[in-house]
């Protein structure tokens, strides 16, 4: 869009009193003052929202000030309270989501940008859409009673016959665990990844994809070496805010990683995230430094979510107009 | 052809085949979960399920009817707090802004989206029910925080797709600026409005985890709006992870109503509603 739509008539920046009173009396300025609430209340929610969570750990904090983060201990009935076991679920299951979702996100994203006929790839965009939008207990009910099964019987123990030299694929196979809950996390994450790297890509110009073709490329040797590096600001983008949806994921999570509260460099092993902790937790807390020990966990869950999708809202607006930008491409 | 020739063509081939099966895996995703949500859950579906409240462990017959009268309640609720809210303050974004302040709300509007809904709960749990106690309130509260950000940003996009000729026809009449919003601009984005309301109350309404801490769950009927009630999505992950069988065929069947009704709005609407119309998708 060329010009702003809000671009004011002439008339609304007279500063003489009977303009200023004709205005109010028209009601632009009531109606733009109620709109302005309206959409002022979302700054005050996100600050409200900080500032609760914050009060309420306040107990947490002043006991374990930044101890919280880097001792595993989890006893409340010796109210001892420490973050890293939950901090490693978390961080491990989403870097294991992202290793599965990001090739398969990116390499989906290229096929619909690069290769499919236009219909073909808005409709598989929808199907797409449609993955995202269902709830996440029933992937979670599908974690359990579908992955898990599954995982148990065939892929845990074909992973330890070829594989299991390496410290990650030892230790008994229960079916539940950390590598379950990566993969659960990375069916889920792909749709973000597919939509906002296939928009990326679209956006690349025409330009650049004829002038490597008439430079002798092939349509992958383009796609690699010219669509990609120009698109990869925004895929970077799209691949944060995944990110960011991992580590908040809680119900699919809490259903298939086992919730045992351990350290172990075996992706078999049952573990447990921040988000799966809250939910678990919570609502059986008891004692103010319990509960204010938790919601301390939902602080630093949300700030590092909030971090990290500023960051990839950045990123996704230098290369195309979603993310937080005003109008469209 | 020389050796490097074939050794490039063949990459090419491979390669791009490889994305297609990307796209092939990703996409058979739902099919996977739509088949099995409905092998398992269809045939636990009848009309005891709509109608009844849940029973004991070991009778037959049970329903979830609480649990979807409480997930209507909730959204209603939601959509009560977060709807008026949403579509005002997306008036606001496109019609009038400035610049900086606008672009605040917009990054904040888009990065609260993106909270883990389970610090929403964090939150209404240390709003509502600190003071008050477990109740459809507090869901209620939680959900329409979900909805204001969808709904604010979903509105302000579709209102700046509204040609710029029917502003400058209305000014030209003589209207000013408020009836123009009112009388032409929001009218001619009703659609997708509408469209941007349902898509955000379909996502809230099969969310789990803000629930737990403030709607809580409720084996009951819950009357009135200042008690603990079931909702859908809560039932289906309590009865998940019981012991029983006959839980886990319940909690399947519910997850089947569940999905049908969140992909059933979602087709509609982006099918029929927003016809033509950009979805804003994240």
């Amino acid at each position: 869009m060329a010009t702003a739509p809000n671009a004011t008539t002439p008339a609304d920046w007279t500063w003489n009193p009977r303009a200023l009173l004709r205005r109010y009396a028209s009601g632009d300025e009531i109606a733009h003052l109620i709109t302005l609430i309206c959409a002022g209340s979302i700054l005050l929610l996100t600050a409200m929202l900080v500032y609760q969570l914050w009060i309420h750990s306040l107990e947490s904090r002043q006991k374990f000030g930044w101890s919280f983060f880097f001792t595993s201990v989890w006893d409340p009935v010796f109210s001892h309270f420490g973050a890293l076991t939950f901090i490693y679920g978390t961080l491990l299951t989403s870097a294991l989501a992202l290793l599965l979702a990001v090739p398969l996100g990116v390499g989906a994203a290229i096929y619909l940008a690069e290769l499919a006929p236009r219909r073909l790839s808005d409709s598989l965009t929808f199907v797409s859409d449609m993955l995202a939008a269902v709830p996440s207990v029933i992937y979670g009910l599908l974690g359990m009673f579908l992955l898990v099964p599954i995982m148990r019987t065939t892929i845990q123990p074909w992973l330890k016959a070829s594989l299991g030299f390496l410290p990650l694929f030892q230790g008994p196979m229960f079916g539940t665990g950390f590598l379950t809950a990566g993969i659960v996390l990375a069916v889920m994450i792909v749709p973000y990844i597919l939509s906002v790297s296939r928009e990326v890509l679209l956006a690349v110009p025409r330009d650049l994809r004829e002038a490597a073709l008439g430079l002798g490329a092939t349509r992958w040797e383009m796609t690699w070496r010219v669509v990609l590096p120009a698109a990869r600001v925004g895929i970077f983008g799209s691949v944060f805010l995944a990110l960011a949806r991992a580590l908040g994921e809680t119900m699919a999570v809490t259903m298939v990683i086992g919730n045992n509260p351990k350290i172990s460099a075996s992706l078999f092993s049952s573990g447990y995230s921040i988000a799966a902790v809250l939910a678990n937790e919570f609502s059986e807390a008891t004692g103010n430094l319990y509960l204010s020990a938790l919601i301390e966990l939902g602080l630093v869950l949300f700030l590092v979510t909030f971090v990290l999708n500023g960051f990839a809202r950045l990123l996704i607006v230098v290369t195309t107009a979603r993310g937080t930008t005003t109008g469209h491409a | 052809m020389n050796a490097k020739l074939i050794w490039r063509k063949s990459l090419n081939v491979f390669m791009l085949s490889l994305t297609g099966l990307c796209a092939l895996l990703t996409v058979s995703a739902l099919f996977v979960v739509l088949g099995f949500l409905i092998y398992h859950g269809g045939k636990d579906l009848s009309w005891n399920f709509f109608t009844r409240l849940p029973v004991p462990v070991g009778e037959t017959g049970g329903g979830m009817a609480n649990a979807m009268l409480g997930s209507l309640k909730l959204v209603f609720l939601a959509a009560l707090f977060g709807v008026p809210i949403g579509v005002l303050g997306g008036v606001y974004l496109a019609e009038f802004g400035g610049n900086t302040v606008p672009f605040l709300i917009r990054y904040t509007a888009d990065l609260l989206n993106g909270a883990p809904s389970i610090v929403i709960g964090i939150f209404a749990y240390t709003v509502v029910v600190i003071r008050f106690h477990f109740s459809t309130l507090a869901g209620g509260f939680a959900l329409g925080v979900m909805v204001i950000p969808t709904v604010m940003r979903n509105t302000e996009s579709f209102l700046r797709d509204v040609p710029r000729s029917l502003r400058e026809g209305s000014f030209a009449l003589g209207a000013n600026r408020w009836k123009m919003v009112a009388t032409v601009v929001v009218p001619a984005a009703r659609q997708g409005i509408l469209t941007g309301v349902l898509l955000a109350l379909a996502r809230v309404a099969g969310e789990t985890a803000p629930l737990l801490f403030t709607a809580f769950g409720n084996a009951f009927w819950s009357p009135g709006w200042s008690q603990p009630t079931a909702a859908l999505p809560l039932v289906i992950y309590t009865y998940a992870l019981g012991p029983y069988e006959e839980w886990h065929e319940l909690a399947w069947a519910g997850g089947l109503v569940l999905l049908a009704m969140v992909l059933l709005t979602n087709i509609v609407v982006r099918g029929f509603l927003s016809r033509g119309a950009q979805v804003e998708r994240s």
